[in-house]
């Protein structure tokens, strides 16, 4: 009787840790009742396509997170990104160059720039965030606003002013729109950058000093400091990481597209927070998971792609969206409460 | 070098800190031999936490000298404290809850292997340093998960991985059992064998008596006295902890207790470790006092009177009718009021003005016109609060965080009279708060209660709530250890009880 009670207890307990598993299992589980055609291998390779780049920009966002900070200038860094390498990057046969006179230039050249770019951002948005005291809602809505001005004047400039930069060089476009085929099907390019990305980032998290500072700077501050954590520095790395990961993400997206606008991920950082805090990464900090991030992601992209399959409207995809943000954080408070 | 000081580990010498208006430590000295538990003994508001905090560096004496090893030292902050063998186990733990005990432990220097965290190296240091001292914890656990004195167990293990010698433990048993105390101890006992050396700050004599081998006293930031704990009796050290000047300190009394207002019985807390059982009654009229030691539960009572924390047993009756506070909207209903003991965190919104913080808890009898607020009702309300509570402030639109510390309490005193209250609870009325403003907020209380208002007032000053109360309930551990008249009691029988 006592044994049973114990047993349940802890299977409510288990369900409640691992909410956003199950309900991203049920979630699939739904949907292929609803359409049996669902499950298929394209199905799935184009879910996870569709979620790469947007796992990368999660990646970067979550550790700042669980710094208890955050970043909204995420969405104008990866289109500051994805202007720069398309800018780099155009066709040398294409007729509305942005230079005219540029050669060919090797792949990796024009992405290291775009990332460099925006690693120096991250970097100045953890400066103000950890020496100027600045709170992070505020450093990176500045940051947000600016770096849009930034991408747009670099964007919109003669000779072809506000146009869409397009004609993108056949490198580029093999880098982020083709894959390893294996059998009939091919594994896309984009899929294996953000596996690689998850790697690393779950390394650097689990298995280095940084990523233990991370947790403790978010998770308790005043004990970091006490025990003499370099808090200014670790906060600048996260964002500096951060940074990077959104230009690499900010080259992809212009790559699948083909082109890039000053308009290029616009709004994506909410995107990412809405699928750290679902995956349940804590707002308030301390705590967060690598897995966690990327089934918050998959969540939506299902929730994206696995609805308009079944031929609903997006506009309901829109408020299933907004439900599950509130109800995964209403259960994350559950989990965490404490009785007074 | 003097001879005497190489059989001293530390020395504290002359030691002179004062803030603005107040001496908060005197010429206070304090040494300390190899391999002993010293206790520091002394009032709230003795100094002793003062005197510390000149150790660690967080605050700068204004006087003296520190010597650690016979070498002067002055420590900037407890990193650098730590780094030379001085540490502190925390009253409130300083740790990362979200994290395992062992990225607790070595926060800030993690081996390495590389680039790489070398985990293996950090469980098996971690399970040396708890074998050693016959901790029984998996340095895996999330720190989350651990009880309090868990916690404490990972702290004196922190301190001993920085190699200290000297480890400075405040209030360390405050909030464990005896099961748990008597492991501390022998913790204690192993450390010491190891030529360790333990400042030890307890209000708790008969630990004091068991554990420590010298005791040092203070009071009102003096030193007092050293004594070999061998030769001490529990009333020696009372009778040297105490003993001050009590008279016109407070004002006559005129209240005189009426009929019953409240009755609490077996009131027990939800979440334990709490309160236990309580029984108390209070008069109309009657200000009823709440003595005990840090830990004992005094606020958690009055929160739970007031409905802001839950209750799994007990019952209130108010004028003989049972009443249930389940929130503290209810509890304002019924007629109560808190002014709470933290009035920075919960008290005071510093950055308004003091019409909106007198009018804040009552803003339902301003709404004359629909949804508005009158304004003439704010503005003679506010008037009644200045003028009644004679607080001191160039206008209404004054924002109270200008205040001094008793004007400011004032105003809270006065924002919860607006509601009408017939039951007042105030707990520690007078924290932080200068003498002369003490005696205002004293003859505040005394009026209220003259006007036939119940009053629970709990304070850690032995001495106000000998001057000011009519009774007064000793807790001790959650549970009710006595209550007592105040006119035939003494500050011994009351330490006696809260240290039960």
């Amino acid at each position: 009787m006592n044994n049973q009670f114990l047993k349940k207890a802890s299977i409510s307990k288990w369900l409640l840790d691992n909410v956003i598993y199950v309900f991203l299992i049920l979630l699939l589980i739904g949907i292929v009742i609803a359409s049996p055609d669902f499950l298929s291998i394209t199905n799935f390779i184009n879910i996870l396509s569709q979620s790469s780049s947007r796992i990368i920009i999660a990646l970067g966002m979550a550790g700042i997170l669980i710094t208890a900070g955050t970043d909204l200038s995420a969405g104008r860094m990866v289109g500051l990104a994805a202007v720069i390498s398309a800018s780099l990057l155009q066709a040398t046969d294409y007729a509305y160059r942005m230079y005219p006179h540029l050669p060919h230039l090797p792949l990796f050249v024009p992405i290291l720039v775009a990332m460099a770019a925006t690693g120096m951002i991250g970097v100045i948005n953890g400066i103000i965030v950890s020496k100027l005291n600045v709170p992070p809602f505020i450093a990176t809505l500045g940051m947000m606003i600016t770096v849009y001005g930034l991408t747009s004047i670099y964007f919109d400039r003669p000779p072809y002013g506000a146009a869409p930069i397009g004609g993108l060089n056949k490198s580029f476009i093999t880098f982020a729109q083709r894959g390893i085929p294996i059998g009939q099907y091919e594994v896309p390019y984009l899929v294996i950058y953000a596996i690689l990305a998850t790697i690393l980032i779950w390394i650097i998290w689990n298995k280095t000093q940084l990523g233990k500072n991370m947790y403790a700077i978010g998770g308790n501050p005043e004990a970091a400091k006490v025990s003499g954590v370099n808090v200014a520095k670790n906060i600048i790395i996260i964002y500096l990481i951060a940074g990077l990961l959104y230009g690499f993400s900010g080259t992809l997206e212009a790559g699948r597209v083909g082109s890039a606008t000053n308009n290029t991920g616009n709004m994506y950082e909410l995107d990412a927070i809405a699928a750290c805090v679902v995956g349940g990464v804590s707002l308030s900090g301390g705590i967060g998971t690598v897995s966690g991030v990327i089934t918050g992601v998959l969540i939506f992209q299902i929730i994206n792609y696995g609805l308009a399959f079944l031929g609903i409207s997006p506009y309901i995809q829109f408020i299933v969206k907004g439900a599950i943000i509130v109800i995964a954080v209403a259960f994350d408070m559950r989990k965490h409460a404490k009785k007074r | 070098m003097s001879g005497s000081s190489t059989t001293h580990l530390l020395e504290m010498i002359d030691i002179t800190k004062r803030f603005p208006g107040v001496v908060a430590l005197q010429n206070v000295s304090l040494k300390v031999k190899p391999g002993t538990v010293h206790a520091l003994m002394g009032e709230n508001g003795a100094g002793k936490s003062t005197l510390m905090k000149c150790l660690f560096g967080i605050y700068a004496m204004d006087e003296g000298k520190i010597l650690l090893n016979g070498q002067e030292v002055q420590f900037v902050n407890s990193k650098q404290a730590l780094e030379n063998g001085v540490s502190m186990v925390h009253q409130e733990l300083n740790q990362v809850r979200q994290q395992n005990v062992m990225d607790n432990l070595w926060l800030g220097r993690y081996p390495r292997k590389g680039i790489f965290i070398d985990e293996k190296k950090m469980y098996e240091d971690t399970v040396a340093i708890f074998k050693s001292l016959d901790i029984n914890i998996n340095p895996r656990s999330k720190v989350s998960t651990l009880s309090v004195s868990e916690m404490q167990m990972v702290e004196i293990a922190k301190a001993v991985s920085y190699n200290s010698k000297l480890i400075v433990m405040d209030e360390p048993t405050s909030s464990l059992t005896e099961t748990e105390v008597n492991h501390l101890f022998k913790i204690i006992r192993k450390l010491q064998s190891e030529n360790v050396a333990i400042i030890y700050i307890s209000h708790k004599m008969e630990e004091i008596l068991k554990i420590s081998d010298e005791v040092t006293i203070m009071r009102d930031g003096q030193y007092i006295a050293t004594k070999s704990a061998s030769g001490l009796t529990t009333d020696e050290i009372i009778k040297l902890m105490v003993g001050r000047d009590l008279s016109q300190r407070f004002p006559t009394k005129n209240n005189k207790p009426g009929e019953l207002i409240l009755k609490v019985s077996n009131l027990t807390a939800e979440t334990q470790p709490s309160f236990i059982d309580i029984n108390f009654e209070l008069k109309k009229g009657e200000i009823l006092g709440i003595a005990g030691l840090v830990g004992s539960k005094r606020t958690e009572v009055v929160e739970a009177l007031f409905g802001v924390r839950a209750i799994k047993s007990g019952t209130l009756e108010l004028n003989g009718k049972e009443i249930q506070n389940h929130s503290p909207q209810h509890a304002i209903k019924n007629g109560f009021a808190l002014v709470t003991e933290e009035r920075r965190s919960t008290g005071i919104y510093p950055e308004l003005s003091i019409s909106f913080n007198s009018i804040i808890a009552n803003l339902r009898q301003y709404k004359t016109k629909g949804v508005f607020l009158s304004d003439k009702k704010v503005f003679n309300d506010t008037k009644w609060v200045i003028d009644s509570m004679k607080v001191k402030t160039p206008s209404q639109k004054t924002t109270i965080g200008s205040l001094s510390g008793g004007n400011q309490q004032k105003v809270i005193i006065g924002r919860w009279l607006l509601t009408r209250p017939d039951i007042f609870l105030l707990d520690e009325p007078t924290r932080g708060i200068d003498v002369g403003a003490k005696f205002e907020i004293y003859q505040l209380i005394n009026q209220l209660a003259a006007e036939g208002k119940g009053i629970i007032m709990i304070s850690s000053e032995m001495p106000e709530l000998l001057g000011v109360t009519d009774r007064i309930l000793v807790m001790s551990n959650g549970r009710a250890a006595g209550i007592v008249e105040t006119e035939k009691t003494s500050q011994e029988e009351i330490m006696r009880l809260a240290a039960m």
